[in-house]
């Protein structure tokens, strides 16, 4: 019997699927719930973590201190965490004042092969005395080895766990079990998997990389989270229940939080789009869905081959500013010749 | 006799390096010493190869012999720069800092080249503090009341040096600052990204104006003045996208192409900030020339 710990951007990533405009009444409803459901950790802020509210991804309606402010009151059981990408958010603007807000658990996430921007984010997270994970986004991008050595730099920051985030959809299962059986191998921490749904893959990628030996999994109430959303949370945590793992989550209590994040935080239940597919495949980060589509209507191209594009460019997580130069780029190529 | 200003480098890494190549290249400026910590790095290998004199023991390379120059560029890092300044300024010398610790005046010779003596201690901003800032400037110009700026730039992993990846924070801060000093705008946000792609990306960077309308006609020619200058000291920088209005928002794109004297092509970021830092040097060269004459 293992122990799987099991932790909820549901108010993170889920704020991706609409353009960041989570409110307080929700924030407040879904905290409450799931503290009262047991969920070990509770993620909380912009899709792309703290001091992301930008033109760039998208405002927040609720400034980051507002919303880890309503998370904490409502926290009792659940631990409080945030998400912060160096690049985005600095230490003294955004993560001190969030820790002093009370956040128990520090994500810090780099590009999977820029581990050493978190150094620092890491180091302080350990030196507040919080849990600070290692995240590394689009990991369809870097061999296992790579992956390997990157994680092993995060471990040597102060990680007390490294994850590895599918960002795009784009693995498929062998890829997961190779990438898994690789750093399980050959680190001392625990290592943990977000997956996202684009190719429909979310539940059986986790329960891949968990038979890997991952001991940490992200899962959202109805999956809400960018473009297809991610692992769905009460599925998680019904399969693993039923495999023999313990995640120290009722039931009863996670169905329930699922039915009051349907009725009262999410908009619409995440499934897969066709765009969502093209994402997957092209391996193109799911943050970029909805600028796609806005961005392909007003420049008259299909969002398809925008995401096979983009693909071709190799964009990484926040390069959503290149969605434009690669439309107009696209736009200029179709107009027939004058 | 010689005419050339004498300057020294401090700081062997990608800035340093690349530096040395371009006042190698120039008319009025000479490099009399090339400075690093480390006596097996490459970078004074690399310096001692061109025939440049080296030293291995950072500021006190200076301290021991304060005549060996009258400018220093310090490519160092933030936190070293701040123990620099005050034992090169009771020194006498000018010194142009190329790490984003915020101590001198800022210069953006497409903005304000006319205050590079403004105080002995110049401050380049950051390689996207040298590419947004213009744009941001001339958008203010333009576009009355803008309440907030936003910068994003990518540049390739490759052209990312450990300072430059300990220094996020410090570029986030120093840019930011800069981005409201030069317009006025009491808001803005930035935002880096390093891209890892084979090849290497060239370095790109967005600059967004949040505004309700966009007077698209007046914004063009300014901003068309405004590269036409900035490529007078940088060649390679190249608008990609030009100001479009989109989502309540003015977006313009450039990208700059390094002229790859020390890393390739791709990294901008590192040709940027040293071809504005050379710029701003051989102004100092120019002025000296004056007085003399």
């Amino acid at each position: 019997m293992k122990d799987i710990l099991i932790s909820d951007p549901t108010l993170r990533d889920g704020n991706h699927a609409v353009m960041h405009q989570l409110n307080p009444a929700q924030i407040a409803a879904y905290c409450t719930a799931a503290d009262a459901a047991g969920i070990p950790i509770v993620e909380v802020g912009h899709g792309n973590g703290l001091a992301a509210s930008s033109l760039q991804l998208g405002q927040s309606l609720v400034s980051d201190h507002d919303m880890l402010r309503i998370a904490r009151e409502k926290l009792t059981r659940s631990q409080l965490g945030v998400f912060i990408i160096p690049g985005f958010g600095t230490i003294k603007r955004d993560l001190a004042p969030a820790i002093e807000l009370g956040v128990d658990v520090v994500r810090v996430g780099s590009h999977c092969t820029e581990a050493d921007t978190t150094a620092r984010h890491l180091a302080y997270a350990r030196e507040r005395g919080k849990h600070a994970y290692g995240n590394l986004m689009m990991s369809h991008m870097a061999s296992p080895a790579t992956l390997l050595a990157e994680c092993r730099k995060m471990q040597s920051y102060g990680a007390e766990g490294v994850v590895l985030m599918d960002s795009a959809g784009a693995l498929l299962p062998g890829d997961v079990r190779e990438r898994f059986e690789v750093l399980v191998g050959g680190l001392d921490i625990p290592v943990g998997f977000h997956a996202h749904n684009n190719l429909g893959l979310a539940i059986a990628n986790s329960l891949v990389a968990v038979e890997a030996g991952a001991r940490i999994l992200d899962g959202t109430a109805r999956g809400f989270g960018a473009g297809a959303g991610n692992a769905q949370l009460e599925v998680l945590v019904a399969v693993l229940q039923k495999l023999g793992y313990t995640t120290g989550i009722d039931l009863y209590k996670v169905l329930d939080l699922s039915d009051v994040a349907e009725k009262q935080v999410i908009k619409s239940i995440p499934i897969v789009r066709p765009t969502s597919v093209v994402s997957g495949m092209a391996g193109v980060v799911s943050t970029f869905a909805k600028h796609v589509d806005r961005i392909s209507l007003q420049y008259g191209i299909d969002p398809r081959d925008l995401f096979f594009e983009l693909g071709r460019r190799k964009v990484v997580a926040g390069q959503e500013d290149i969605i434009i130069a690669a439309a107009m780029d696209l736009a200029h190529e179709r107009r027939p010749a004058a | 006799m010689n005419h050339k200003l004498k300057v020294a480098i401090l700081g062997s890494g990608n800035i340093g390096a690349d530096l040395l190549i371009k006042i190698l290249r120039s008319p009025s400026l000479e490099c009399t010493l090339f400075i690093g910590r480390n006596p097996a790095s490459s970078g004074l290998a690399r310096a001692r190869a061109l025939g440049v004199p080296v030293s291995a023991d950072g500021i006190q390379a200076i301290l021991r012999d304060p005549d060996c120059c009258e400018i220093v560029f310090d490519a160092t890092s933030a936190a070293e720069h701040v123990k620099h300044w005050p034992l090169l300024r009771a020194l006498g010398k000018r010194v142009i800092d190329m790490t984003p610790s915020r101590v001198g005046t800022m210069v953006v010779p497409a903005i304000n080249s006319h205050e590079f003596h403004a105080s002995d201690n110049i401050n380049m901003v950051s390689c996207g503090g040298q590419a947004s800032t213009p744009l941001a400037y001339a958008i203010a110009q333009t576009q009355p009341g803008i309440e907030y700026f936003e910068v994003v730039s990518s540049i390739a992993s490759l052209s990312a040096g450990p300072a430059t990846r300990a220094n996020l924070d410090e570029y986030i801060e120093t840019t930011e600052t800069a981005i409201r000093h030069f317009t006025g705008c009491p808001e803005s946000k930035v935002i880096l990204i390093l891209n890892p792609a084979q090849p290497p990306i060239h370095m790109q960077t967005t600059v967004s104006a949040k505004v309700a309308t966009a007077d698209l006609d007046r914004l063009r020619p300014v901003i068309d003045r405004m590269v036409a200058s900035i490529q007078h000291y940088v060649p390679g920088y190249q608008m990609v996208v030009p100001p479009v209005f989109e989502h309540n928002r003015i977006v313009v794109m450039v990208r700059v192409t390094g002229l790859g004297d020390f890393l390739p092509a791709y990294a901008g970021n590192l040709d940027i900030i040293n071809c504005a830092a050379i710029a701003t040097a051989e102004q100092f060269a120019r002025e000296r020339r004056t007085v003399a004459a």
